[in-house]
């Protein structure tokens, strides 16, 4: 394999920031130093300019929608993962609301071949936690487990059934997964289009309240209490959830969480022009919810920023606000919005972007690693000073339903190194 | 005015223009031949996905007394999924050639999205649970002309009743009425509210009893039997007992109070006496009003000249012009 | 007149001029059509409505003195607002208040418009459509305090209380108090 020379950038990991070169070969970090370029062992490497630019371990996204197999009109799993990987993503987890759904080993497979395939990124396929994400019976887990997958939920959908969801509790626990829950008690959101709030009452809007999504995460923390078993939650979105998970954690439960970008960037008020583009699942919500998602990834209580990605076709995003499905993407500006939104640390920015997540998914052998000699390059490289405009026509992405088309934004990823390879090289994917 | 979406955006000066403009149609209506050229040449299309026989009819009468020329597009919302989007079906048939579309949509919203694809002009006859603005202003027009109150209703007390967190004829109407300065209570079950209503203009009270006797517009809403499968409300006959206008409460009413609906009329619910025996029943005069009503909208619109001035509180974005990327 | 600048506004009829006008015009009126039987007069929206007012009440007392036998006869009035059937539509806002009211079927009347500056002839070609909704007049008449030239459709008017050229940019307006021209 071709090497690597990543120069006159600043190092950022676990261990801390220094200015430092980066040389890798053969997948691997073998040199972090001063002046590398000098070395005469690196003159045939291929050189990656990174003056003004933090050198990071790759992030990991805990929570993408790539669509394939059965939604390719919307995104494929190359074109997603182009996108993640001009995203700054080494790694992503592919959620299973998939046609068909990812419950059995030969869909598990197709993703992961499809993913090798692409090479842009590593794809980690999320499990269902019931066959057909239906919500009635166990999807084999130990037998998805066995063939490496780590994560499953019904993301999508909450398990609604107390009884079920104790039961995979239960039954995972022994078999070194985590289970994942997209909160959402279907009973309390039927029909739902926005947030239950002033807004969708002024609007005429079918609203989703706040405790629809808070009633399952005390559930499944008490569950998570009961059984001993690890629970991760999706896209946290509102002030008492976060409380609640706060309150979890200080008692010792194995609880994680992740957000999404635009529940700590974007109010219900972006609907009062009806623009489908900012329908979500749970929804966009108020500015206390925003400041305690902020919070939340302050202090740790959420662990990992997870951008949801969801593409929809245009066509299904201009139809009637109650008509269309909810999602936005996000892997391509979830960097910038963390960077510019989260009034945190840079450190602690890319630890909610990088090896946090890679360690819920249990990715960290080769995600979020740090940067140091021995350990797998997976790499990224990012100006946190450069403005850009979101141009939905100009995103990798196969769809083009992004809150941000038109905002400028500051931060952007400049080189991407998966496995070795630069698949990202000056903002411009590879292959 | 470029669209008539929502009455929010619309000021008291600009509902009193409007309400003073009906007059003239009124006078028009009245003539043995109650046709007027303004709007000739004009193109109306009425598309509703919604059916609605009397609101299209009014439209529908309304564009012909200015001599627009009318289409009537009534599109059950199956022939959309079709496979012909939303988008598609205004595209398609502003290539025609049209200068307004009259809409009405199950969706909330619809009618202002539709403001993207189109330069013509929107009005909209009520979409989802929104907004239904025409019908706020014949409501307007019915009070303003049977309690004398051309200059504004301070001081009139309005009850708007029944359900009103699924009623964009409510919503119209709390914006409408407080505009022209009423003090207006809404009067339903707390599971038949909006959920967060906290800084409208208006009171609220669960007991219709409490105001029957003092208010002078009682505006009775819709109750539909839909209601009781999601468990907002027992019965239909608890709602009646609670809030229906029965003999005992119509007899409390105050001699001038107008009784108001915006129709079809649920006999024995809400309505649980004949409107017929109500002498304060404006029911038939909101439909007259209607045409009239919707012809000064019409004509403000596409006739008056207002549309070429540029309109600051326009909700509507500029119609995009670009293909779909 | 035409081609001098206005150093201000000047008043070319005086309160008596527009007073004596109004008078023969209403003798006018009654000579050319034999008396008063049929007639009606019907004043545009805004500036002849007081115009046909005072006709109304000039010819009560001319068929008075004429007939002193019988008491005055008021000459049925109307008012006509054109708003809806100009052919600039949508080039003026509307004035409100200024209502139609034709308390008479026109069939078969002499129907007298009465304006107070007749000027492109737009306004009275809107009138005579505006007439056709409320009837068939047998003939219709046009009575004007002023005509200022600049006529843009073949209309003149039968009864006129003063030629006044004018420029385009110039203003006329009538009132009790007198003719001005700004």
């Amino acid at each position: 394999m071709t090497s690597l020379l990543i120069i006159n950038g600043t190092v950022l990991d676990q261990q801390g920031e220094r200015k430092a070169d980066v040389a890798v070969a053969d997948g691997s970090i073998v040199a972090v130093g001063a002046d590398l370029r000098r070395d005469p062992s690196f003159a045939e490497a291929i050189v990656l300019e990174a003056d003004g630019c933090i050198v990071s371990p790759g992030f990991v996204d805990l929570h993408v929608h790539l669509r394939e197999p059965g939604r390719e009109d919307a995104e494929t799993i190359e074109t997603g993962s182009r996108a993640a990987a001009l995203g700054g993503f080494t790694a992503v987890v592919a959620m299973p609301n998939t046609e068909p759904p990812q419950d059995s080993l030969p869909t598990i497979e197709f993703v992961r071949s499809q993913a090798i395939r692409a090479g842009l990124c590593e794809v980690s396929p999320a499990g269902c936690i019931t066959l057909g994400r239906a919500g009635e019976q166990l999807a084999p887990l130990g037998e998805l487990a066995a063939a490496g997958v780590t994560l499953f939920t019904d993301d999508g959908n909450g398990v609604q059934d107390p009884a079920l969801m104790r039961r995979a509790l239960e039954y995972a626990k022994p078999l070194g997964i985590t289970l994942a829950q997209h909160c959402e008690v279907a009973s309390l959101t039927k029909g739902a289009v926005m947030h239950e709030g002033s807004c969708c009452s002024h609007l005429g809007l079918p609203g989703w309240p706040s405790i629809a999504e808070e009633l399952m995460v005390h559930r499944d923390i008490e569950l998570c209490r009961l059984t001993g078993a690890a629970v991760h939650f999706l896209h946290l979105s509102t002030v008492r959830s976060v409380e609640l998970v706060r309150a979890a954690k200080a008692a010792g439960l194995p609880v994680t969480a992740e957000a999404t970008p635009h529940h700590f960037t974007l109010t219900d008020e972006m609907l009062r022009g009806f623009d489908a583009v900012y329908k979500v699942n749970p929804p966009l919500r108020t500015i206390d919810d925003i400041e305690a998602i902020k919070q939340g990834l302050r202090d740790g209580t959420i662990d990992a920023i997870a951008t949801d990605h969801a593409p929809h076709p245009p066509e299904a995003k201009e139809a009637p606000l109650d008509q269309a499905p909810p999602g936005m993407l996000g892997l391509e500006t979830a960097l910038a919005l963390a960077l510019c939104e989260l009034d945190m640390p840079l450190a602690d920015v890319i630890a909610a972007l990088s090896w946090k997540p890679a360690a819920i998914a249990r990715l960290d052998a080769r995600h979020g690693r740090p940067v140091a000699v021995g350990e797998p390059a997976n790499l990224a490289v990012f100006d946190p000073t450069a403005e850009w405009t979101v141009i939905p026509s100009k995103l990798a992405s196969k769809s083009r339903n992004t809150p941000y088309a038109g905002r400028t934004l500051r931060g952007k990823v400049r080189h991407t190194i998966f496995a070795g390879t630069a698949v990202v090289i000056d903002g411009v994917a590879q292959r | 005015m470029k669209h008539l979406l929502d009455i929010g955006h619309l000021g008291a000066a600009q509902i009193h223009h409007l309400l003073d403009l009906t007059d003239h149609m009124v006078e028009i209506n009245q003539r043995p031949m109650p046709k007027v050229p303004a709007l000739r040449g004009k193109t109306v299309v009425n598309l509703f996905f919604e059916d609605s026989t009397r609101t299209r009819t009014s439209f529908d009468t309304a564009a012909r007394r200015l001599s627009a020329d009318v289409m009537n597009f009534a599109v059950s919302s199956s022939s959309v999924n079709k496979g012909e989007s939303l988008r598609d079906t205004i595209e398609t048939i502003t290539a025609m050639g049209v200068d307004a579309f009259v809409v009405r949509h199950a969706s909330s919203g619809a009618p202002q999205q539709i403001t993207k694809w189109t330069t013509a002009s929107i009005v909209n006859a009520g979409d989802g649970w929104h907004q239904h603005p025409t019908q706020a202003l014949l409501d307007c027009y019915t009070i303003r002309t049977r309690l004398g109150r051309t200059t504004g209703f301070d001081g009139l007390h309005i009850a708007i009743v029944g359900d009103i967190a699924h009623s964009r004829v409510a919503r119209s109407n709390v914006q409408a009425f407080t505009a022209l300065g009423a003090r207006v209570t809404l009067v339903a079950p707390p599971t038949l509210l909006p959920a967060d209503i906290t800084g409208w203009p208006v009171a609220v009270s669960h007991h219709l009893d409490a105001l029957i006797g003092e208010a002078d517009v009682v505006y009775l809403l819709r109750m539909q039997r839909e209601r009781m499968r999601d468990a907002l409300v027992p019965s239909l006959r608890e709602y009646t007992t609670l809030y229906g206008l029965t003999p005992a409460r119509a007899a409390r009413l105050q001699p001038h109070a107008l009784v108001m609906h915006p129709g079809p009329m649920n006999r024995g619910v809400e309505m649980a006496v004949d409107p017929a025996e109500l002498p304060g029943s404006t029911v038939l005069h909101q439909v007259t009003n209607g045409v009239a009503v919707r012809m000064a909208v019409l004509f403000e619109l596409l006739g008056s000249g207002s549309e070429m001035t540029t309109d600051a509180v326009a909700t509507a974005g500029t119609p995009e012009t670009g293909t779909r990327s | 007149m035409a081609g001098q600048t206005s150093g201000g506004p000047r008043l070319v009829m005086s309160a008596d001029d527009v007073r004596r006008a109004i008078t023969r015009i209403g003798h006018e009126i009654v000579e050319h059509n034999h008396g008063v039987e049929g007639v009606v007069l019907v004043g545009l929206q805004r500036g002849g409505v007081w115009i046909a007012q005072q006709l109304q009440a000039s010819i009560a007392r001319i068929d008075a003195a004429a007939h002193e036998a019988a008491g005055p006869v008021e000459v049925p009035l109307g008012t006509l607002d054109v708003s809806f059937y100009r052919d600039d539509v949508g080039l003026r806002p509307i004035v409100p208040g200024s209502v139609t009211d034709i308390p008479v079927t026109l069939d078969g009347a002499h129907v007298v418009l009465v304006d107070d500056v007749l000027f492109t002839g737009r306004t009275v070609r809107a009138a005579l459509d505006a007439l056709n909704d409320h009837g068939r007049p047998h003939t219709v008449q046009l009575a004007v305090i002023v005509d200022r030239g600049h006529r843009e459709l073949p209309i003149r008017p039968d009864y006129i209380g003063k030629n006044l050229p004018t420029s385009r940019h110039e203003n006329v307006s009538v009132t009790v108090d007198g003719v001005e021209l700004a």
